[in-house]
């Protein structure tokens, strides 16, 4: 008996100790967001989601440009990466005795690594200077870049767990490959395939340095993609970089809004994919 | 290399039954090894062909060789011949799909296809490949689930989930699943190993019934349910094919003193 004591004694202590572990961890993120909070939410108003910028030293304005602009800039760029990244995906996870896996895992991997700005000198070499100008398109390109290793190394993943069985129950049906690579594993996966770019589009939507030099930024409504398009990010950047304190507020509320964003959608995916698995 | 022996007591028979399949000394290789050592059997029309052995014998190695499943397995290598209908299925040219698509495969855990529905399931195969006639599938349904006895438990479900039926009801929906293609031949790779034995008694009562329509070949750890349901029975020992013969003989009057070791439970 004293010994069943010691273990419940032990557990506990284990128990309080991950507990402690977790709430460390957590501890930086639940500051941030609480600061976030705070110093945003003065600065939020119906003008903030309406308007755009007044004019330096002017009080008020909003940024309104920005967020529909981050809106447009991350979801062409994710639909732009999202063919890319999961044919990536599915090669490195499904064909690996193909002889293109191999190149495609390294230069996956090293377009991981590479810095977010170096990313966007790539749209601009491929885009802005071609054209001749910046452009939301050049941006969406950018952040496409910064997707792409990050939708392609979660499909790898998600696919790997779906269960061998599956493909061979159906290839022992006379399915080709590609036929139960479509039709059976890859729906055994979707939630997790969701997921994956789910977390690419947060990598992304927070990205400002690769914007800098392709969507460039801009203080007007802008819808057209061959025109400069501003981004929460970038916006957020300029006013916290900026002398006025009106505009440091407001930088905090862009963080804000940027979070509410990243939250939504992801809770919109989830409902989405909701039940099946 | 042991010849199959197909001799009996009461005289040569079934030499006279007509083939569907044969291996003529097929090895299978993992890497260097063999798994699988020069086996020669005949696999005989409608009849059920059970192929038993101690664990690790290459009873299961050699039931994938008969549809090319070792193809997915980078390190696997195949030599010797397997005739389906006369042709080599390893020849140059042959395409596993369309050989795959005769010799049908059941595996030893239920492995519905989790994301489709009951009826969804048997028709996989043929919805596929692009047939998508309603009258078509249906009659493939009821037809295939009618032949793995499973019809009248789902008939009134069959948009539900396939994952919410029972481990012995999944085992015969992928029965009906192999079955809807129409294949030729059936490999079952211990079919009820994870069953109760309702469920597997309710498969071995279908395995009769079935042999009308396609050849079965059946791995199993289980000797009294070669006996039960086979006519032909080969046994294996360390990659090697010890005796073939009909099953009557081999369990009554087997003619290695290996195989007798093992039906006897003196070994195995």
């Amino acid at each position: 008996m004293r010994s069943l004591q010691a273990r419940y004694n032990r557990d506990r202590v284990m128990v309080a100790l991950l507990l402690l572990g977790t709430a460390l961890a957590a501890l930086p993120l639940l500051l941030l967001l609480g600061y976030a909070l705070i110093e945003g939410f003065t600065s939020l108003n119906w003008d903030f989601f309406t308007k755009t910028q007044k004019p330096p030293g002017e009080l008020g304005g909003g940024m309104a440009q920005a967020i529909v602009g981050t809106i447009i800039l991350n979801g062409v760029g994710l639909l732009l990466a999202i063919p890319f990244g999961l044919a990536a995906g599915i090669l490195l996870s499904e064909y690996p005795e193909h002889p293109l896996n191999p190149p495609l895992r390294v230069l996956s991997d090293t377009l991981n690594g590479m810095p977010a700005i170096l990313k966007g000198l790539l749209a601009y070499v491929l885009i802005v200077k071609p054209m001749g100008g910046f452009s939301g398109l050049s941006g969406a390109v950018a952040l496409a870049f910064i997707m792409l290793p990050i939708l392609a190394k979660s499909t790898e993943s998600v696919l790997r767990l779906v269960p061998w069985t599956i493909r061979e129950a159906g290839l022992g049906l006379g399915l080709p490959r590609w036929r139960v690579i479509l039709s059976l594993v890859f729906p055994a996966a979707r939630a997790g395939v969701v997921t994956g770019m789910l977390l690419a589009l947060s990598r992304a939507a927070g990205e400002a340095a690769p914007l800098l030099f392709t969507a460039f930024g801009n203080v007007y409504m802008q819808l057209n993609l061959l025109q400069p398009m501003d981004s929460l990010p970038v916006r957020l950047y300029t006013y916290a970089v900026s002398p006025y304190d009106d505009w440091h507020r407001q930088a905090w509320a862009a963080g804000l809004v940027l979070l509410a964003l990243i939250v939504l959608t992801s809770l919109l995916a989830r409902w989405a994919t909701r039940g099946r698995q | 290399m042991i010849r199959p022996e197909v001799k009996t007591t009461s005289g040569n028979v079934h030499e006279e039954l007509p083939l569907r399949m044969e291996t003529r000394g097929l090895s299978v290789f993992y890497g260097k090894k063999a798994g699988v050592r020069e086996v020669s059997l005949p696999i005989y029309n409608n009849r059920v062909t059970a192929l038993i052995g101690p664990s690790g014998c290459g009873k299961t190695t050699f039931l994938r060789a008969l549809n090319r499943m070792h193809d997915l397995t980078p390190i696997a290598r195949v030599t010797g011949e397997a005739l389906l209908d006369g042709q080599n299925i390893y020849e140059r040219g042959v395409d596993p799909v369309e050989i795959r698509r005769r010799v049908g495969m059941v595996f030893q855990k239920p492995n519905p296809f989790p994301t489709l529905s009951v009826y969804d399931n048997v028709v996989s195969g043929l919805k596929l490949v692009g047939i998508r006639h309603k009258g078509l599938l249906d009659e493939a349904v009821e037809r295939s689930l009618t032949q793995a006895a499973l019809w009248d438990e789902v008939k009134d479900r069959l948009r539900a989930p396939s994952m919410s039926l029972s481990g012995g009801q999944q085992q015969r929906l992928c029965i009906a699943r192999a079955l809807a293609v129409q294949p030729e031949v059936l490999l079952m790779d211990e079919p009820t190993s994870a069953l109760d034995p309702i469920s597997t008694q309710s498969i071995e009562d279908l395995m009769s019934e079935l042999k009308k329509h396609v050849t079965i070949v059946i791995v199993t750890h289980n000797m009294q349910q070669a006996a039960r349901v086979s006519d032909f029975t080969g046994y294996f020992l360390t990659g090697e094919l010890v005796e073939f013969g009909p099953t009557n003989q081999i369990f009554t009057n087997p003619k290695d003193p290996r195989t007798e070791a093992y039906i006897t439970g003196r070994f195995g």
